[in-house]
Order: structure tokens, then C-alpha cells, then sequence
């Protein structure tokens, strides 16, 4: 479990570290959520009330990470390293767990600016709110992932990653709108925890096989 | 009782689709042996060598291997490394990964070995392909591994770097076994212990 842990570990520093470096997604990812966030404040009347605004905030949180998610792999796809990885003695799985983690870091750096935006352009935002945002992130990363390396061993890898992960976030809107505006915020958070594991365990199970013939 | 040969295969097959690589494959190579696998482009080296490493699956036939992923090394036609980090970083991830012992030691001396210590925080984007083969090689060794499988070594590879993989292969030889895909045997041939000739197809 260490060694595991610690291949985790490491490969989640690499995808760091290559960020730092090259600084290609996250850059992208916030100018990207601070531009859609200010079109949506000047298309959105004045007069609807907050709760539109919440599901605005969903639909630019899903597409940031979808721009971060098609980079996801960029770095693997070049020389091969991809299978050096596979080659390598650790559990496949722990590939797709340290790109989960590093995708979670950008999507959460995105956030980081976007929430404040939000508040400041739109609504203010309460802890059900916050913890929906938290909950709905980590789905999305672990769904991600996977399908951004089902995507990445494609020829049409830009169209098939939106086409697949889409659908699959539509009960992480549902959940993250549900917990924002919602009397019932905690049904609604308990869907985002279940969708988290149950996802997470699938795409942890399922990556073997993404990579591999 | 003789040790039974760490690589069988037994009537190999691979396709892609419609197109047949090749067909009816059979041979062995016993431990610390060195099998030369020749042919013309095409013939299905790359992928005779990605079937024994595990990256592909034979369409028909059977092949043992008798190591598992951490007894194997592999260059590849590409080097299968982290443009954007440095070698050294590069060396350090895969280390981690193989669980390498006294890690950063066995990296200072492949790459000394190497002659990339000079370079060693340089990235690999910035090497030329002779360097970026090298660095290929090393990452390969790193965990010494018990089959090492070469795709094209020399490729790209000056003079005195290709001296420099005869060396290190013919020091490796009878200990390791190794299977190596090339268009130059004779420079193998010092150690080289069994041949596979691949037709065309």
C-alpha cells in the first residue's frame, strides 16, 4: 500500500511539476471561467432572480474542467511515456489516481478564482453550496480522467472526450445545482458523494483496461 | 535438470485489422541468452517486441514469458520518457515507480555511464536524438532488469554511441537476456546466441 501510495504520489508530482513548467492548462482554465462567467453576467437579465445564475455557475465549472481534461494526457500522448508507465511494476490504477489528483489540483486552482467571481458578479454562496462545488470536483476528475485516456488512444480524441464525459456529468449539474439552491441541500450532497464513489471505484477498476490491450 | 527457456512462443500470429504481421511464429530463448531479430521494415519486429513486453496481444498462438513488468526493460522506437522534465527527474520518476534500490546512486551512474551526467538537469525537448536514445537506454536498465527488449538501438546513435550500447550489451550478455530488433546484427554478433529472420509480408 506505501509503494502504491507513493507511486500515486509521484506521479501526481510529475503532472504538477510539468504545469509549472510549461504552464499550459491552468492559464487557459481561468482565463477561460472568468471569461465565461463575465458573458454570462451580461447575458443573464437582471431581473430572473439568483437561482439561474447557480446553474450558469455549474456550466462554466463542467466546460473549465473539460479544457483542463483535454490537456489531461497531452504530455503521456508525446514520446511514449505513456507506455512507460504501463510498463512499470505498480498497479495500473495508480496512473489514473495521480491524474486524478493532479486534474483536481487545476480544476480547484480554476475554482479558487471562479467562486469569488461568482459572488462578486452574481450570488452569494453558503457552505451547501461550497461543498457541492468540493463534492461535484472530485467526480469530475475521476470520470475525467478515465475518459480523457479513452479519449486520448482515439483519432477524433477532441470530439469523443465531450461527447462521453457530458452525458456523464449530467448528474454532477444535477447534484451541484440541487445543493446550491435547493431547501433540501443534503439529499442532494449525499447524490454527489454516492456519484463520487461509485464513479471513482469504477474508473479506478476500469482503467487496466483503457490502457491496455 | 536444464532450466526451462524464460521465452516460449508457440505459433505467434498478430494482425491489425485485415493486414497479417506475420504468422506461425515459433521459438525460444533461454535464460541469459541473446535472440537478434532481423527483417525488412515491416515484418513485424516493433511488434514482435511489444507482444514480448506486453503492450500488445497476440492475435493467435501462445507466448510465456517468464518474468513479470518488473524484470522487464524496453526501448522502444520512441523513449518513452517526459519531454518536458529533465533527465535526471525523468530517471528519478521511473525509479520511484520500479521501486528501485539506492535509487539516486544508480541513476548518477547510468548516467555517467552514459555520458549524460553533464545534462542530466537539462530537459529532454532541448536533447538530440542520440541523447535522447541514451537517455532511453538508461531508463531501461535502471532496475536491471532480468529480459531487456531493444527496438533499433543504434538507431540514431553516432559511432561512439553506438560502441557505447555494443559495450553495455556485451557486458549485460550471459547474465541478462536479451532480445534486440536491428538492421545491423554483425554488431551483435559477439554475443548474440540464437537469430529469428522475419519475412515480408
Amino acid at each position: 500500500m506505501t509503494g502504491y501510495l507513493a507511486a500515486v504520489a509521484a506521479l501526481a508530482r510529475k503532472d504538477l511539476r510539468l504545469e509549472l513548467r510549461a504552464r499550459d492548462t491552468l492559464p487557459a482554465m481561468l482565463l477561460f471561467v472568468l471569461a465565461t462567467l463575465v458573458v454570462f453576467h451580461f447575458a443573464l437579465p437582471a431581473d430572473v432572480g439568483d437561482d439561474p445564475a447557480y446553474g450558469l455557475l455549474w456550466v462554466a465549472l463542467v466546460f473549465t474542467s473539460l479544457l483542463g481534461l483535454a490537456r489531461a494526457w497531452v504530455p503521456e500522448r508525446e514520446a511514449g511515456a505513456l507506455d512507460g508507465l504501463v510498463l512499470a511494476p505498480t498497479d495500473r490504477s495508480a496512473i489514473w489516481l495521480g491524474k486524478t489528483i493532479a486534474s483536481l489540483a487545476f480544476l480547484g486552482a480554476a475554482e479558487v478564482v471562479a467562486l469569488p467571481a461568482f459572488v462578486l458578479f452574481f450570488a452569494p454562496l453558503d457552505a451547501h453550496a461550497l461543498a457541492g462545488v468540493v463534492l461535484a470536483s472530485v467526480g469530475i476528475c475521476a470520470v475525467g480522467s478515465l475518459v480523457s485516456a479513452m479519449a486520448a488512444a482515439s483519432r477524433g480524441r477532441e470530439v469523443l472526450l465531450p461527447l462521453i464525459f457530458l452525458p456523464l456529468a449530467i448528474p454532477i449539474i444535477v447534484g451541484g445545482v440541487g445543493a446550491s439552491i435547493s431547501e433540501e441541500p443534503a439529499k442532494f450532497l449525499a447524490f454527489l458523494g454516492l456519484y463520487d464513489a461509485v464513479f471513482a471505484i469504477l474508473s479506478w477498476a476500469a482503467f487496466e483496461y483503457v490502457v491496455t490491450e | 535438470m536444464a532450466e526451462a527457456p524464460l521465452v516460449v512462443a508457440r505459433g505467434l500470429e498478430r494482425r491489425y485489422g485485415a493486414r497479417r504481421v506475420f504468422r506461425d511464429l515459433s521459438f525460444e530463448l533461454d535464460r541469459g541468452g541473446a535472440l537478434v531479430v532481423t527483417g525488412p521494415n515491416g515484418s513485424g519486429k516493433t511488434t514482435l517486441l511489444r507482444l514480448l513486453v506486453g503492450l500488445a496481444v497476440p492475435s493467435r498462438g501462445t507466448l510465456e514469458v517468464g518474468v513479470d513488468r518488473a524484470g522487464l526493460g524496453f526501448v522502444g522506437h520512441e523513449p518513452l520518457v517526459y519531454r518536458e522534465l529533465t533527465a535526471l527527474e525523468n530517471l528519478d520518476l521511473f525509479g520511484r515507480l520500479y521501486r528501485v534500490p539506492e535509487r539516486r546512486e544508480r541513476i548518477g551512474m547510468l548516467l555517467e555511464r552514459f555520458g549524460l551526467w553533464d545534462a542530466r538537469g537539462e530537459r529532454v525537448s532541448a536533447f538530440s536524438r542520440g541523447m535522447t536514445q541514451r537517455l532511453a537506454l538508461c531508463r531501461a536498465l535502471l532496475h536491471e532488469p532480468a529480459l531487456l527488449v531493444l527496438d533499433e538501438p543504434h538507431s540514431a546513435l553516432d559511432e561512439q554511441g553506438a560502441q557505447l550500447v555494443d559495450q553495455e550489451l556485451a557486458e549485460l550478455a550471459g547474465g541478462t537476456t536479451i532480445v534486440v530488433a536491428t538492421h545491423e546484427p554483425a554488431r551483435l554478433d559477439a554475443f548474440a546466441t540464437s537469430r529469428l529472420a522475419l519475412g515480408a509480408t
